[in-house]
């Protein structure tokens, strides 16, 4: 008896499996039908490029770095070589492209997780990998940040946020990924394509990183919410975590009349008072928000007066500013400041949070401020000044050798004190003289907390050097 | 084991038959025979709101001795069992409460319905995250509780009381469960034990069906439409333990040597959401 009840088991299972594979189930066949407009082939690489696959590296990176390889492979014939560039390559200083289907797309609604088995020559860490990039829109941009890899080969999934959403998806893979510790290294992708599971579950959206974030504002000011992100549980049963675009998400305003949203996330400040930010991603509620305090009309600084040809400005919109390497170095590992910088109907306002410190490069060429020896800058301080306000200006000279360090550069220190005219919610004009030194190498200015000030918000206008 | 080895000679035969017939129709025949006890003599479907039906479950709480056996983490409450919307409601929480810190819930048959034989089953949706533990299993019915007396024969206790695990599962392999049996001989990390993994689905995602049928000298275990294993006394290395009485127990249980303890990314609280016990005769 219990054979039997065995015996019916199996051979219902391969009836089971039977009808799923067979073509003879007409409901089915139909569903396939509807779905027709663009194909569903799931394959991007097995052994070679799938049909329409075109290879699009990035510009300024290493353009050679992308190669077939027949010889170290998971499973075929052939993988994905990547050989990310030392330091310094004068070919490129990355690795990266995006892998594009130029047969107008693939209907991708039907899978759940892109897969791939990788593996590199040593211990590294991709920075970004995913699909979703097709150097257009990026509408359904998907990047998983830090995936590392190990010298075995590894079956990696990156999940799909919501599949519905593409039926005409073109960018099939990108990755970006630079030296580790200055050194290249190579790594292969083989069986690159996108799967239905059924496995990848717990689907968890948030927005603003998942945090609650209130920012002060102003009518005219446009912000992006950022840290879009939804984490997945994988059948390993291991959390992962993708960045993903601003597309799979319907973002909600608590008040319009005060800030309304797009549908690419873009929050356009409209009035004064208190709007929050959430965002649904098809029934789920992602966690974390953005609430927009406007604080009503923006009061621009003070407009500048100086004839330009007594200027050589950094940052300003009455200006044309000398060319600048970066508003925001993101010095590691101690830099904790974030660039929010923001615009008020066109005017372009320097916006520093969660500050320590920040340098702003310009030695591309080096600025000669030997003959405009002062610094102007306006700082506004949203909220309040901390009772340990204490600010440093640092003007650092490159020197002969125009460029950062190698023993000739030069260092003049402006100090900002706590004084009754340093207040909140005001721009405040501030002024130096560097005429006690040479300074006709010029390539930084550096904005850096003292004696521990607990300064953690200011915005920045109208950076120049004068005479 | 043997029959399935059985199984495996015959399985290309039947392979070509299936293909043909496959090919001819459409037509599934669904009623496989997983089961054969059809009679239904003891059910809570958990469609009165509130608490428990206590004619039919009683609550174990607190921390048992050493963590119920196995360093749990989780001290069991009544307040985290609720039946709402036509279901019986288990739920995790991460919180302090006398000196433990998890709560959670844990509830047994012992001494109200105790069974011998029959299909038993339950269909449940599970949470997921390393260190949940949650499980429908059974305990003999002459099990006794607290220290044992070795001189006096009329005092059984675990494992020789007998233990059948009809659905255990850690929330870090959402895809797979585990039946159980422990006895004397082959309790712990001996037990005769056989894993179920689900393909192209999980358990945490939605409801499923974890039975036995047992009868005398065997425990047959199944999944949703699947028969998975067999266990007789062939299979186990001590005295057979299953020819008795049982009572059944739902519990989810946090931590402890088995699932481990949660990590960050365990998300609480969680809810092991159970639509209905029922036994077969």
């Amino acid at each position: 008896m219990r054979n039997n009840n065995l015996f019916s088991l199996r051979n219902f299972a391969m009836l089971a499996l039977l009808g799923i594979v067979t073509t003879s189930c007409e409901r089915e066949l139909s569903q396939e039908a509807e779905l027709a407009g663009y194909p569903t082939n799931a394959e991007v690489f097995i052994d070679a490029f799938s049909s329409g696959l075109e290879y699009y590296p990035f510009a300024g990176s290493k353009m050679t770095a992308f190669s077939v390889d027949t010889e170290i492979k998971y499973q075929g014939k052939a993988s994905m070589r990547f050989d990310v560039p030392n330091f310094g390559d004068p070919e490129g200083a990355f690795a990266g492209a995006i892998f594009r289907d130029d047969n107008g797309g693939r209907n991708l609604s039907g899978y759940d997780v892109l897969t791939f088995w990788a593996k590199s020559s040593k211990a590294a860490t991709i920075n970004d990998i995913g699909f979703g990039q097709d150097f257009g829109e990026n509408k359904f941009q998907v990047s998983k940040q830090g995936l590392r890899l190990t010298t075995n080969w590894v079956k990696y999934t990156i999940p799909i946020p919501m599949a519905s959403k593409l039926t005409k998806e073109s960018g099939l893979m990108w990755f970006a990924e630079g030296p580790e510790g200055g050194d290249g290294y190579s790594f292969w992708i083989d069986e690159l394509k996108f799967e239905k599971l059924g496995t990848v579950a717990q689907l968890r959206p948030a927005i603003q990183n998942g945090e609650h974030i209130i920012t002060d504002s102003f009518i005219g000011v446009n912000v992006k919410v950022a840290g879009l992100i939804q984490t997945f549980n994988l059948v390993s049963g291991i959390d992962q975590t993708i960045a993903v675009a601003a597309n799979y998400y319907q973002f909600l305003s608590s008040d319009p009349s005060v800030a309304k949203v797009s549908e690419s996330g873009v929050v356009e400040v409209i009035s004064e008072g208190t709007a929050v930010i959430t965002a649904t991603l098809g029934e789920l509620e992602a966690s974390g928000s953005l609430t927009i305090k406007s604080r009503g009309y923006f009061v621009f600084p003070t407009k500048p007066t100086r004839a330009s040809s007594n200027v050589i400005s950094i940052f300003s919109d009455h200006y044309n500013n000398t060319p600048v390497d970066f508003y925001n170095g993101y010095w590691q590992p101690y830099q904790t400041t974030l660039s929010a910088d923001f615009s008020v109907n066109g005017d372009q306002i320097l916006n520093y949070t969660n500050f320590n410190f920040v340098g702003i490069q310009f030695a591309n060429p080096i600025v000669d401020a030997t003959q405009k020896a002062n610094l102007h800058f306006d700082l506004y301080i949203p909220g309040v000044v901390p009772s340990n306000f204490d600010f440093l200006v640092t003007i650092v000279d490159f020197g002969p050798d125009q460029a950062s360090g190698g023993g000739d550069d030069t260092r003049k220190q402006l100090f900002v004190r706590k004084s009754a005219s340093i207040v909140a919610n005001a721009w405040m004009p501030i002024e130096f003289s560097l005429s006690s030194t040479v300074r006709n190498n010029v390539g930084q200015i550096i904005f850096e907390n003292i004696n521990f000030s607990s300064l953690r918000n200011i915005y920045l206008d109208n950076i120049y050097f004068y005479n | 084991m043997n029959i399935i080895n059985k199984l495996k000679e015959v399985s290309k035969y039947v392979l070509i038959l299936m293909l043909v017939l496959s090919y001819a129709s459409c037509n599934l025949d669904e009623t496989q025979t997983v089961t054969t006890l059809n009679n239904l003599v003891w059910e809570d479907d958990f469609n009165t709101n509130g608490t428990l039906d206590a004619s039919k479950w009683a609550y174990n709480i607190g921390t048992g001795d050493n963590g119920w056996g196995n360093n749990e983490l989780q001290y069991y409450r009544s307040e985290n069992v609720k039946v709402q919307d036509g279901m019986l409601h288990i739920t995790a929480k991460k919180e302090n409460f006398q000196g433990a810190g998890y709560t959670s819930g844990r509830i047994l048959t012992k001494g109200l319905y105790e069974q011998k034989f029959g299909r038993i089953e339950a269909r449940i949706k599970l949470p997921f995250g390393k260190g949940y533990w949650p499980a429908f299993w059974m305990l003999g019915a002459n099990l006794q509780e607290g220290v044992e007396t070795p001189d006096d024969p009329s005092t059984v206790f675990w494992p020789l009381a007998g233990e059948i695990d009809i659905m255990e599962y850690l929330g870090n392999k959402p895809t797979t469960v585990l039946g159980s049996v422990h006895g004397p001989g082959y309790s712990g990390g001996e037990a005769v034990s056989k894993a179920y993994t689900l393909m192209n689905d999980r358990f945490d995602t939605g409801f499923h069906v974890f039975g036995i049928e047992w009868g005398e000298n065997y425990i047959n275990y199944y999944v949703d439409n699947v028969l998975y294993n067999q266990i007789t006394p062939a299979d186990v290395s001590g005295e057979w333990v299953f020819n008795k009485p049982y009572f059944i127990i739902l519990n989810m249980a946090i931590g402890g040597n088995l699932p481990g303890s949660p990590n960050s990314e365990t998300v609480f609280p969680q809810t092991m959401i159970i639509d209905y016990v029922k036994v077969y005769q």
